[in-house]
């Protein structure tokens, strides 16, 4: 042992050292062969019994996307929705927090008085770019207000040019479905 | 051939030219099909579906028409050759690859002769005394196809890969020359017909196949012959995505001939395999029903091609499951160990030989 190396604390992995069967490595090119040789078989026999109309264990783990639905885990971060009240007016009160922790710079608030002084503040506008949100989640986290939400397990918001990629507040309430625009914009690059 | 009557010459010019065109066009669709068993059975085994999306009318068929939609596709490319190369011989080395593959593909022993027509039609495209030799020399000469795909690219990618290209195929040209002496020497004959006829005999109900008299041979044969043909785990000659290989520079349909090369030099190696090792066209126990000559012939030639697609679903198994070889490796795997292991058990067949006779 190395007494430098030691006194650092580095630690040395010590590759294990070839036994004589796995250096005639035909053995262990066999004992390969038979474990994808199982799945082949394995597979092949629940492909062939599906096809019969059997019930049989899954044969393969893909998903044919466009016919099946995307499997999203319960917990998994999707896009956002922005809650209510009770008496059905928006929780945000436009405190800012998730447009100041937001890493990838995608949520846009303008503020205005609310008309309940108790409130004192509510949002005007409330737009994220989902073309930049990178789905960490900061703002659900930030958000004094329970307000903001990333549950809806909806990954799919197509569009041809980036403004169908801004969500606007109603939008995001589920007011007002998102419809993206079909014509795609001259200059594919150009800001909105 | 002794053990038939001769055909007259032109008859036997145009049964042997229409054989050697079937025997082509069966290695050119299975090396087509192959593309197809090649996507599916990794699928299978690495527990996917595979190319299930080109579609025909709403027919799908297992992913078949993937056949067809990728010849069209390299059929419609751009056939893109470097400034920087040599034109004439960039053009060229997809057909000496190719050519010298499907050229080996004629000296394969599909069945035993027919007696038909009052005479004997041999079932082996090209019956020559010396096939085993054929098919080594033009495997052989297949390597001047990748050196030359290298050297007229202008690219030193390309040159680089068939460099690589020309070490593997001559260092396991040797081997597989050397392994091939011990089974050659217990048949006594070069003529591949004859060799798969000597495997019919059999000794207490057991029939006298290669493989069970050089089962050390059989292994060394399909290990040399995937080296040889470039197949992984060997296939440091192309690496396409990883180490580039000698056919960087190339796109459309003279990239897809050097792919179809290499299912055909697998269909040559499992060809060789079965003449070789696996008895050729011979079922044990079909010879003992007294079936007519022309089924009996028939049924062969189905068990030789069956045993072909075994053997090259095996060889398409090992490609997916082992990683490839560090060229390093490659080279000592053939130099050190199977070239030594080669002579021994050559040595040992001659003395064994010598002393059961």
């Amino acid at each position: 042992m190395n007494p430098v190396l030691d006194k650092h604390r580095v630690k040395t992995v010590v590759r294990p050292e070839m036994r004589f069967q796995e250096q005639v490595y035909l053995i262990e090119v066999w004992k390969g062969l038979l474990i994808t040789s199982r799945h082949f078989f394995v597979n092949l026999w629940r492909h062939c019994m599906k096809a019969l109309g059997q019930d049989a264990a899954a044969a393969s783990v893909t998903t044919q996307y466009p016919e099946d639905p995307q499997v999203t885990a319960h917990r998994s971060r999707t896009r956002h929705r922005l809650l209510k009240r009770e008496d059905g007016t928006p929780r945000c009160v436009a405190c800012m927090l998730c447009e100041t922790v937001c890493p990838a710079k995608c949520i846009y608030i303008k503020a205005e008085e609310s008309p309940d002084v108790m409130i004192e503040k509510r949002a005007k506008t409330f737009k994220i770019d989902l073309g930049m949100c990178v789905f960490c989640g900061y703002c659900v986290e930030a958000c004094p207000e329970d307000a903001i939400r990333m549950d809806t397990q909806y990954i799919q918001f197509p569009g041809s040019t980036r403004a169908d990629l801004i969500w606007d507040m109603p939008e995001l309430m589920g007011d007002r479905p998102k419809i993206p625009s079909l014509t795609p914009s001259k200059d594919p690059l150009s800001r909105p | 051939m002794s053990c038939c009557v001769t055909p007259p010459a032109w008859q036997g010019w145009l049964w042997s030219g229409a054989l050697i065109f079937a025997a082509v066009n069966f290695g050119l669709g299975v090396a087509a099909f192959l593309s197809w068993v090649e996507r599916k059975q990794s699928a299978l085994l690495q527990d996917r579906i595979g190319a299930n999306r080109a579609e025909i009318f709403g027919f799908r068929a297992l992913g078949l028409f993937h056949i067809f939609s990728d010849a069209i596709k390299m059929l419609t490319k751009e056939d893109f050759a470097p400034p920087a190369g040599l034109r004439p011989w960039h053009s060229l080395a997809p057909i000496v690859s190719m050519g010298c593959a499907a050229l080996c593909l004629a000296a394969l022993p599909f069945g035993d002769s027919v007696e038909f027509l009052g005479r004997s039609w041999s079932l082996t495209p090209l019956p020559l005394e010396y096939g085993v030799v054929f098919v080594l020399a033009l495997l052989s000469i297949g390597v001047h196809g990748v050196v030359m795909a290298g050297r007229s690219s202008g690219s030193n990618y390309g040159l680089l890969g068939g460099l690589r290209g020309a070490a593997q195929m001559i260092s396991y040209e040797v081997a597989m020359l050397a392994i091939l002496a011990a089974p050659l020497y217990i048949y006594g004959t070069l003529d591949l017909s004859e060799i798969a006829r000597w495997q019919a005999r059999t000794w207490h109900g057991i029939p006298m196949w290669g493989i069970f008299l050089q089962p050390l041979a059989f292994i060394l044969f399909m290990t040399a012959g995937a080296a040889e043909t470039k197949r992984a785990p060997f296939d440091l000659p192309e690496g396409e995505a990883e180490i580039v290989g000698y056919f960087v520079e190339y796109s459309g349909m003279k990239f897809g001939m050097f792919l179809t090369t290499d299912f055909i030099e697998s269909i040559v190696l499992a060809g060789m395999a079965t003449t070789l090792f696996l008895g050729g066209w011979h079922v044990p126990g079909l010879s003992a029903l007294g079936l007519p000559s022309l089924v009996a012939a028939l049924l062969g030639v189905g068990a030789f091609i069956l045993k072909v697609m075994t053997v090259l679903w095996v060889l398409m198994q090992v490609r997916w499951t082992l990683p490839r070889f560090r060229f390093d490796q490659l080279l000592d795997l053939g130099w050190k160990n199977i070239l030594p292991l080669a002579l021994a058990n050559l040595l040992v067949t001659v003395w064994a030989a010598a002393l059961l006779s």
